[in-house]
């Protein structure tokens, strides 16, 4: 080949190098899974997802730290979840667009952008020490609902905005008032897109390690009350592979995450199809 | 009918009371951090934390500047794996290949946005870490490992990001380039990358959030020295690995001192967070 | 012949921002007549539809001037129910908007967010409805299933007999049969024909034809302004305004 190249040969070559570049992409991620996977599907077993963990984790299974998982996220939803959908509701609903929505959602994108060990450290300042709830279910899930709000409140704004309009009008002119639009008409037919985005913070907050272990900490008892101390999978998990515990134990905990995480974002992605599928 | 419009007004006040609950965590957040973290800096000086070399924080030497550097650092390194692997990806996947491919390739890609940060800060310990060391020398716990295992965690946010905002631009764009006789890639390079610019510029700076905001894996992976380093194999300590590896333990100024950690994290994160509101504002008008 | 006046538009104007998008309209509406609003697109002809229930509002603030009485009440004063004005004044859209529920459901929407609950009536209601819109020899046996399962002609019935369910006074209908093929659109005439002998109903129509086959009285709209209302049969063989003679003979719209 010469120099200058053509245009043609220098596309080809452009092609071959991004077609590289993108399965050199793939190839990694794919890797990561199928390593963990490699690794962790051996130690997976009946026993290791319901005995709990005994002398720190190098015994025994996960089922407290999936007990803990479990009640920490589904606390933080049930906080979000209304505040979330509140919020959109309000942002699409209720209001014109004009300064304050402006202000609502660059609240909104901001926190989402906050690095969650910023939020482990302000649950860990205001929950943990200020209001004495001390490392517990109720700091832990309080920071991690603070955590998914944006995307509760994102994914359900644009769930609602997808509701044809014609549905809002054929409300208002059989009598609906704005509450009954919304709860009867509007909230019913967005259903499927808000369950995204609470399915999508569920994945996010198993995930989740920096927020948790400052504020729930990391006590591998089963929690009895809200102010228990809890481990999560994800908590445990980094203990076990940082303080070297138990590899093999760390790639059961491992797989165990990633398949929960996969499988609930393939739900979500599975929702979000049919959701789009019905309105477009 | 009267009590059905004050309810109604209720409704209304009420939603607006939740409405204001984000912007309120920003609030109290913002708050927080920097009644816990501001008071320190000014009893000992911004400059001292700022640019003093020395973290002693039992005996009062509260200097950042090798954490500053350590999160410029491994954030570069990130940024200079994943955004040529998320630029490419996005490129080849909208322009070369053929729709099914990217139908497939694009949701996979997202799925494995999913994988937590520990697991990333796992593989990079169990097979980057030891690779490195065998082949390049140092402790293996590097600026250089960090930088990898980074890059590829912010390489799903950039490749979606960047292929959603090449997707939106008309077709016309493209078949009129085409149409005067150019080859695809002098399309892309030409009309459909500064034409995407503003989108793809906002997915850089999410990647850029996300990668100085990262802790866990950061903290398994880069070593943790508060010393300089001196080369990019040498470990490193970032300001997020700073309050995450001390938090557990301290109290009194050095535990305001990491809330101080805190603040600067926070601003550097709130700009991030302003430009790439802004860009992506520039983007929709 | 001296009919009763059951609405009465006086000087009315409306503006989106400050366009304006009806100009000082005047006209009468007689009970139980069907009376037709034609003109081209943009003509404001649905937009006045729409001020008549205030549908108008739901997305910006109404600037209005002028007055439009029901029944001699004035719609636009303040303490006026805009729940009750549209319970009393029904309305059909021009493309069918069956809500994702069941049949039996859709009919019964607006009775229930009436606040409704007694199962019997609701259910009279219904079947009436569904009956004085010829569907329900249709869908007796599946009034379960959804109404998206509907043909578009029955689904636009299906509307009709919604807003029948809330017995209402009057019915607008915003070009209902514009998505519809010839047999299902002579159906929905059919029905007007019947109902208008227990309402009053106002049809927005871009279609000159079917004004003429409908309606009582037609008026013609064109940018905002209304320019000409009489019997059908005088609009259609003798207008007095050339524009009128313009757009029904297919010169423009």
């Amino acid at each position: 080949m010469r120099w200058p190249l053509t245009p043609r040969q220098e596309q080809a070559i452009v092609r071959l190098l991004l077609l590289f570049l993108t399965a050199l992409s793939i190839f990694i991620l794919a890797f990561i899974i199928f390593f963990i996977l490699r690794h962790g599907l051996p130690v997976l077993s009946w026993e290791f997802l319901v005995r709990n963990p005994r002398e720190m984790g190098k015994e025994g299974g996960i089922f407290s730290t999936i007990i803990g998982t479990i009640v920490l996220i589904i606390l933080a939803l049930t906080l979000a979840t209304p505040l979330g959908v509140g919020t959109a509701i309000f942002l699409t609903e209720y209001t014109p667009e004009g300064r304050l929505t402006r202000i609502i959602r660059f609240g909104s994108e901001c926190l989402a952008g906050i690095p969650s060990i910023i939020f482990g450290l302000f649950g860990f300042i205001l929950f943990v020490t200020k209001l004495k709830f001390g490392w517990s279910i109720l700091s832990g899930s309080l920071t991690l609902a603070f955590m998914i709000l944006p995307t509760i409140i994102r994914t359900s704004e644009e769930a609602i905005k997808f509701v044809p309009q014609a549905y809002r009008e054929v409300s208002f002119s059989l009598g609906g008032t704005k509450w009954q639009t919304v709860s009867r008409v509007v909230l019913p037919s967005a259903l499927p897109g808000i369950a995204t985005g609470v399915i999508l913070s569920i994945g996010r907050s198993i995930g989740e390690t920096a927020a948790v272990i400052f504020t729930a900490g990391s006590a591998l008892r089963i929690p009895d009350s809200l102010f228990s101390s809890t481990r999560t999978m994800s908590v445990h998990f980094y203990i076990l592979a940082r303080e070297g515990i138990s590899l093999s134990k760390a790639y059961g905990t491992a797989a165990v995450l990633l398949i929960s995480i996969l499988s609930v974002n393939i739900f979500t992605y599975y929702l979000m199809n049919r959701f789009l599928r019905k309105y477009s | 009918m009267r009590g059905k419009e004050n309810r109604e007004k209720l409704i209304q006040l009420f939603l607006l009371t939740i409405a204001l609950s984000a912007i309120s965590i920003l609030a109290l957040i913002s708050i927080f951090i920097f009644t816990e973290g501001l008071p320190i800096m000014f009893r000992h000086g911004f400059k001292k934390f700022l640019f003093s070399l020395d973290w002693y924080p039992s005996e009062g030497y509260f200097g950042l500047l090798p954490m500053i550097i350590g999160s410029l650092l491994v954030t570069a390194g990130a940024m200079v794996i994943g955004v040529p692997l998320g630029l490419a990806g996005a490129i080849y996947l909208t322009q070369f290949s053929s729709k099914k491919v990217r139908n497939l390739v694009k949701p996979m890609i997202e799925l494995l946005a999913g994988i937590p940060s520990v697991v990333y800060g796992f593989i990079g310990v169990v097979i980057l870490v030891p690779f490195v060391r065998e082949n390049f020398g140092g402790p293996g716990f590097s600026v250089f490992t960090a930088s990898i295992i980074l890059g590829i965690m912010i390489l799903p946010t950039i490749l979606s990001i960047s292929i959603d905002s090449l997707m939106a631009l008309p077709p016309s764009y493209r078949e009129g380039s085409i149409a005067l006789g150019a080859t695809q890639w002098q399309t892309v390079r030409m009309v459909l990358l500064p034409a995407a610019r503003s989108g793809i510029i906002a997915s850089l700076i999410l990647g850029l959030g996300r990668a100085v905001g990262e802790t866990m894996a950061v903290i398994m992976i880069a070593g943790n020295a508060t010393a300089l380093p001196r080369s990019i194999l040498d470990p490193v300590r970032t300001l997020t690995s700073n309050i995450a590896l001390e938090m557990g333990y301290v109290s009194g100024e050095h535990r305001q001192a990491l809330f101080a950690t805190g603040v600067i994290l926070f601003i550097i994160i709130m700009i991030l967070n302003t430009m790439a509101n802004l860009t992506s504002k520039r983007m929709a008008s | 012949m001296e009919r009763e006046i059951v609405i009465r538009v006086r000087d009315f104007s409306y503006y989106l921002g400050s366009q304006p998008i009806l100009k000082k309209i005047t006209l009468d509406v007689f009970r139980h007549e069907i009376l037709s609003i034609i003109g081209p697109a943009g003509s404001g002809k649905s937009s006045f539809l729409r001020c008549l229930n205030r549908l108008n509002e739901i997305r910006a603030e109404a600037r209005i001037s002028g007055t439009i009485e029901i029944n001699g009440h004035n719609i636009y004063s303040p303490e006026v129910s805009l729940t009750e004005l549209r319970r009393k004044v029904g309305m059909v859209f021009a493309l069918p908007v069956p809500l994702p529920r069941s049949i039996f459901e859709n009919v019964a929407f607006g009775l229930r967010m009436a606040g409704i609950k007694d199962k019997k009536l609701i259910e009279e209601r219904v079947i009436d409805s569904l009956k004085k819109v010829a569907l329900w020899d249709e869908v007796k046996e599946r009034l379960n299933s959804s109404a998206l399962k509907l043909s578009g002609g029955q689904q636009q019935r299906l509307c009709i007999a919604r807003v029948l369910a809330m017995r209402p006074e009057f019915i607008l209908l915003d070009e209902p049969c514009s998505g519809l093929d010839p047999v299902s659109t002579m159906k929905i005439e059919e029905s007007l024909m019947d109902l208008k002998k227990e309402y009053t109903i106002i049809l927005v129509t871009n279609n000159t034809k079917q004004a003429a086959r409908v309606s009582d009285r037609t008026a013609f709209f064109l940018s905002g302004e209304l320019i000409e209302i009489d019997r059908t049969d005088r609009i259609f063989t003798a207008p007095q305004d050339k524009r009128t003679n313009d757009y029904i003979s297919g010169r423009f719209g």
